[in-house]
């Protein structure tokens, strides 16, 4: 583990030794815009549109539509015939687990202000049992004034934590308990998901960013405050469920047999029925966390498209020329590898700067699931490291690049600057300046945040699950199979 | 009466039933098999785990026929599943002692 930290960090620090040479000379703004000592501002009510409710509801039927059966059956394809079953059953178990927590006190812990030390990295208890909330009540947008019934930011963000948190099994499938995994998905979402979630996204709203900055800033999660960009998780949720899926392949060990029998996907006509639901699903995912139903749901669209299909391209390229033979596995892998790393600069990059990063993201990836992996031995059985934790180490960085008005990206929002109108702030906000070597300074330092925490905090959950009920089979259950010997039922009676 | 084994490729079973149909055959009995002789297996990749994959898909076809017929079975097969490519297989006779048709409870060349 600490082998691939230091990795991680030389390459961070490669990376910004290169950014340093090609940073581009912003044009300073001249003098702060004597910003008039204004009487205090207000902010306006928080006005909810349909089209921006329905935006809302579609996108967390999308982001479910990933989860089940788009990650179900994209994992599923790659696993042997008889822990097929299994490997669907854990990611439809965390989606229920993960959904009746979320409603019950983690969108609480997650998207509420904190009081005292722990607020930078754990909300309030203000919407525990969804206390407080009723169909009507807006939560905030990225709009001064602007608003979404808070229902639907709830339903929202819980297919996110699902999801995440299913990711994860991707790295210790085929070999973990089933009891494990119910405890795995209560206590990761709650110890490791939801302080990286407050941390990164939550924030107190544009109404408040708008009229009172710093305080508002200073109820934020830490990333947020920090200055952080990501749009829709590339730290939150894949460097957070790759590292996870890491640690728990390192702890539990290699699958019997590993590296000696042959162990090829058992259907990879599911493994691309998967893939291609979660690409679908994940404008969503990128196109949804923006929110609103408007021009920045539609760059991130578009940039999940050309990202993934430039990262898919890219994959299928070094494979080919490295292995000999372009395969559909390796297409898949590499737009979902591309997918990860559009996520946290979806709304942020311009269409050019996504298709570069896709380019990128997708070589990378195949690096690290081929040569990386074989090389230094551990056995994460679908890449959840490769593909999502390098994957989102990408994206989180080069958000920071292709973020820059200067490479074609939108930058990003200066809620101080927005025009006052009869003493009300409206919601037309300027883009403020940006410095791309300092951005992307904060974007690794986020990454490194999110490394760090989501190693400690998942060891520890997993040293509890095993103090509880152990992490792995028996070898002879292994054997058998997890689908018959944890449940007792067989994926195809023919 | 003679066992006629063989072992072929999956795609030559239609012209090799043809064959033996036009010998006046009246019955094939067919198995999906895998194995390995000189053509060897070949290596699959996945997100680069190299697995070498020894035993190939073939075709095993069983027929019984009177002793006289066996070395014109034998022929029809080598021709018709020839392909003059390395993993065309193998042809096996070895004799048989008894036949019952079940049905009628006929025995040896009249149960064939």
């Amino acid at each position: 583990m600490t082998t691939a930290w230091r990795n991680l960090t030389l390459f961070g620090a490669a990376a910004l030794a290169a950014m340093a040479m090609i940073e581009p000379s912003f044009a300073e703004e001249a003098a702060a815009a004597a910003a008039a000592a204004a009487p205090a501002v207000k902010a306006p009510d928080l006005v909810v549109n349909k089209a921006d409710d329905c935006w809302m509801m579609t996108s967390s039927l999308l982001v479910l539509l990933m989860t089940v059966p788009g990650l179900a059956l994209f994992y599923g394809g790659m696993v042997r015939t008889k822990n097929m079953l299994s490997t669907l059953t854990q990611v439809f178990a965390i989606q229920c687990i993960v959904c009746v927590l979320w409603f019950v006190y983690g969108y609480s812990l997650a998207f509420t202000e904190g009081s005292g030390a722990t607020s930078p990295f754990l909300g309030g208890l203000s919407r525990l049992f969804m206390q407080g909330i009723d169909p009507k009540t807006p939560a905030a947008t990225f709009s001064v004034g602007v608003g979404i019934d808070e229902l639907v930011y709830v339903c929202f963000q819980m297919t996110f934590a699902a999801i995440t948190t299913a990711l994860a099994i991707g790295g210790f499938a085929e070999r973990m308990k089933f009891s494990a995994i119910v405890l795995f998905a209560i206590l990761w979402c709650t110890f490791v998901y939801i302080p990286i979630a407050h941390s990164v996204w939550f924030n107190p709203g544009p109404n408040d960013l708008a009229t009172a900055n710093d305080a508002a800033l200073a109820r934020s999660g830490f990333g947020f405050q920090m200055g952080a960009l990501d749009f829709a998780g590339g730290t939150v949720v894949h460097i957070n469920a790759g590292v996870a899926g890491f640690v728990g392949a390192l702890l539990l060990g290699r699958r019997i047999g590993y590296g000696k029998e042959a162990m090829p996907p058992h259907s990879l006509t599911l493994t691309m029925v998967g893939a291609s639901l979660l690409w679908v699903g994940w404008f969503g995912f990128n196109a949804g966390s923006n929110l609103e139903a408007n021009a920045g749901a539609v760059l991130a669209m578009a940039n999940t498209f050309v990202a993934t299909a430039a990262a898919g391209i890219s994959w299928m390229l070094v494979e080919w020329l490295f292995k000999g033979k372009p395969s559909l596995l390796g297409l898949a892998s590499g737009v979902v590898a591309g997918l990860v790393a559009v996520t946290p600069a979806s709304g942020y990059a311009g269409p050019m700067g996504a298709l570069v990063l896709g380019l990128v993201a997708g070589a990378i990836c195949f690096f690290f699931c081929t040569a990386v992996k074989s090389a230094l031995g551990y056995d994460d059985t679908l890449d959840v490291f490769g593909v999502h934790a390098i994957g989102g180490f990408v994206g989180a960085i080069g958000t920071g690049i292709v973020a820059a008005p200067f490479y074609g990206g939108a930058g990003v929002v200066d809620y101080t600057k927005c025009v006052v109108k009869d003493g009300i702030v409206t919601s037309d906000c300027p883009i403020g300046d940006y410095d791309m070597m300092a951005q992307v300074i904060i974007q690794a330092k986020n990454a490194a945040i999110t490394i760090g925490w989501s190693a400690v905090g998942s060891l520890i959950v997993f040293l509890i699950i095993s103090l509880i009920v152990g992490l792995r089979v028996s070898a002879e259950s292994e054997r058998e199979g997890l689908d018959i010997s944890e449940h007792g039922e067989r994926a195809y009676n023919m | 009466m003679k066992l006629v084994m063989a072992i072929i490729k999956p795609f030559k079973l239609e012209e090799v039933r043809q064959a033996l149909d036009g010998l006046g055959i009246e019955g094939l009995t067919v198995t999906e098999v895998k194995g390995y002789g000189r053509q060897k297996g070949h290596t699959e990749i996945y997100r680069g785990a190299e697995y070498e994959v020894s035993f190939i898909p073939k075709v095993k076809i069983e027929v019984v026929v009177p002793t006289e017929s066996a070395e014109k079975v034998v022929e029809a097969i080598s021709t018709s599943a020839k392909t003059g490519q390395i993993g065309d297989g193998k042809i096996f006779v070895s004799p048989i002692e008894q036949t019952v048709r079940i049905r009628t409870g006929e025995t040896d060349a009249d149960a064939l």
